[in-house]
């Protein structure tokens, strides 16, 4: 199985988003707040060809919104998301539903994504049977077999039901169902924050695997630092609906340039005791503020250590920090990023 | 089962099979639902030769058999004859084949509108789904009565306008339960698993909401038909539905029932033939559902 038509070479980016955002309006009850939440608000990040972006930041970030917009499965407020020179927010249904075999998704529950009352086989079956209806039943098995051979499932289990697999199993169901179609891009959301650790390391080896193997890209999204450093070539830390920081692995973990991404970073254990008794870390107060009503200027200074001065107060509450170029490929959404 | 199995002899391929193969291996393994099943068929077998049989028709009146007094079962006539003087049996055959055809055809008719109405109702959502329940919210305030009369004085007396008069009524139940049942299916993840995958809208609906919908469905559809055979003897007891010399259970009941103390064969025989076959009916139901229910073998 090759993958579909390539007529972009390789230096061109495979997926560029620009200026995503996604509002949700509430409407509550008889007299309608026009309350609007900004769960995903103006992001922009490109992902090369067979490249693994991570996307890290706490809960309620919109981390698993973005990933959504940037497949159409919610309708983004603004925005272009650009797959292969096509703009995906303009394309009509039945261009997206082709192009849906290119794009992918695993998501967080690996049980719950799984269709209670279907066998795995017709679990893993079903984008083969929708994108390629052509083929015979016995073709469609022998590639639902090969799948689950190359995820890690025994081809005895082809006519067993979801709630008979442990999750690290449904997980793999979650990525051969995912993987049948050869597509180029998977968006993981979450994929092991459901897992047990030492099931994590399986499933993250997986991904890593297939996507050398298949050439793929990933956009991991996951809260969890230590995994998204293992599998990830740039990561990118969302705060708030909004990115704050993106660089490659290795630059952001030697240097961050945000403050939020500082204080992520340091919280991140280290294995070795030694070193993980003198850790420094940077403990931020407060929680994460409505998304409804964010503060005016930079959405950090609440909660920033940099920002408590009050001459520097000012400045981050007027003005909203751009993301500028600190360092080549490695950009930071900071007034004051030197001093971070 | 073909080559395919023959040409790998050390590690037989597993064939793959479907919910709808498994359910039917689990619902002939549940020994209930089969004997129900089987016994049900009889009935109706019997319902439908019986009257081919016997020597009596159905509206032939035996004068010396007119008075209750003469009229139990005895050896020309096993069930008795009725306060007319007709013979019982004959006529809980016929009353038979009218009410099993009332009762699964209304009930099929409601389940097939029902589930579709509502399953694209609650899958739509939004203005979809709010001009299709408003439907059947007004059509849930016309009252019934009012309903059949009106086809019947449109379209005269027939027997099928029952079979549409109540499908139009039942198939309302069950759009909302599947309503909603779909509301809290349709934002599960395996939805939007189908959707990421490319699964059209319709195929969505019959792919994975209706089978996942099917447990209260089934249980509503057996409880239905008992209500659709009791609804055509009210109908048919004011004079719309069924009319003499034809007849059904209901009306053999409700018959039956103003001579009970004079003349108990009459309620007793219809009432044993229905109660066997709602009987049978729910035991077929609830082995459907767990048929259908993988997580229950």
């Amino acid at each position: 199985m090759t993958a579909g038509s390539q007529t972009t070479d390789d230096t061109t980016p495979l997926l560029q988003v620009d200026d995503l955002a996604v509002h949700f309006h509430i409407n509550r009850g008889l007299f309608r707040s026009n309350d609007v939440v900004r769960a995903v608000d103006g992001v922009s990040f490109t992902l090369n060809r067979s490249e693994t972006l991570g996307i890290v930041g706490e809960s309620g970030c919109g981390k698993s919104t973005l990933g959504r917009a940037v497949l159409q499965l919610l309708k983004p407020s603004q925005g272009s998301v650009v797959w292969l020179g096509q703009d995906l927010t303009k394309a009509d249904t039945e261009t997206m539903r082709r192009l849906r075999k290119d794009l992918q998704i695993i998501f967080q529950d690996p049980l719950a994504s799984l269709d209670p009352r279907m066998t795995i086989g017709d679990i893993i079956d079903e984008p083969l049977m929708t994108h390629f209806p052509e083929l015979s039943r016995s073709e469609r098995r022998e590639r639902v077999r090969s799948i689950m051979d190359r995820v890690g499932l025994r081809e005895q289990m082809i006519n067993r039901y979801p709630h008979e697999f442990s999750g690290g199993q449904a997980q793999r169901i979650g990525i051969a169902r995912a993987m049948i179609l050869s597509p180029q891009l998977i968006v993981c959301d979450e994929p092991v924050s459901a897992l047990d650790v030492s099931i994590q390391a399986q499933i993250v080896n997986l991904l890593t695997h297939l996507q050398r193997e298949f050439a793929l890209s990933l956009v991991f999204i996951s809260h969890d630092l230590s995994v998204v450093r293992h599998i990830s070539h740039r990561i990118a830390v969302m705060y708030l609906g909004k990115l704050v920081e993106i660089a490659d692995r290795n630059a952001l973990f030697a240097k961050q340039h945000h403050p939020y991404t500082k204080a992520l970073i340091s919280a991140v254990p280290v294995p070795d005791p030694r070193v993980e008794r003198s850790r420094q870390r940077v403990v931020l107060v407060g929680d994460l503020p409505s998304p409804i009503d964010p503060p005016s200027g930079c959405r950090f200074r609440t909660r920033c250590p940099i920002a408590q001065a009050p001459e520097i107060q000012k400045v981050c509450a007027t003005a909203e920090p751009p993301l500028t170029e600190v360092a080549p490929g490695h950009r930071a959404a900071c007034h004051f990023w030197q001093q971070a | 089962m073909t080559a395919d199995s023959l040409s790998a002899p050390a590690a037989a391929p597993v064939r793959g099979r479907s919910l709808w193969d498994d359910a039917l291996r689990r619902l002939l393994r549940n020994r209930a639902a089969v004997t129900a099943a089987v016994t049900l068929l009889m009935l109706a077998a019997v319902c439908l030769i019986g009257p081919l049989l016997s020597p009596h028709a159905i509206d032939q009146v035996y004068w010396d058999r007119l008075s209750l007094d003469a009229a139990a079962p005895s050896w020309d006539h096993w069930f008795g004859n009725d306060a007319n003087g007709r013979d019982l049996m004959v006529r809980v055959f016929y009353g038979g084949q009218i009410s099993l055809m009332v009762g699964l055809t209304a009930t099929f008719v409601a389940l097939i509108i029902g589930v579709t109405w509502g399953a694209t109702a609650g899958f739509m959502g939004g203005q979809v789904d709010n001009i299709m329940m408003r439907i059947v919210d007004v059509m849930y305030s016309l009252p019934f009565m009012f309903f059949v009369i009106l086809l019947m004085v449109f379209f005269g007396r027939n027997i099928f306008l029952i079979f549409v008069a109540i499908g139009a009524v039942e198939w309302l139940d069950m759009a909302r339960i599947v309503r909603g049942q779909t509301l809290s299916l349709k934002r599960r993840e395996f939805i939007e698993a189908a959707r990421a995958a490319g699964v059209g809208t319709a195929t969505i609906i019959r792919r994975h909401i209706l089978p996942n919908t099917l447990g209260p469905v089934v249980v509503y559809t057996t409880l239905a038909v008992p209500k659709v055979i009791l609804l055509e003897s009210f109908i048919s007891f004011l004079g719309l539905g069924v009319q003499e010399p034809l007849t059904s259970w209901g009306v053999l009941i409700s018959e039956g029932a103003k001579e009970m103390e004079t003349a108990p064969w009459m309620l007793i025989w219809p009432a044993i033939f229905l109660a066997i076959s709602l009987f049978c009916l729910n035991f077929v139901g609830d082995g459907v559902r767990d048929a259908l229910d993988p997580r229950d073998r």
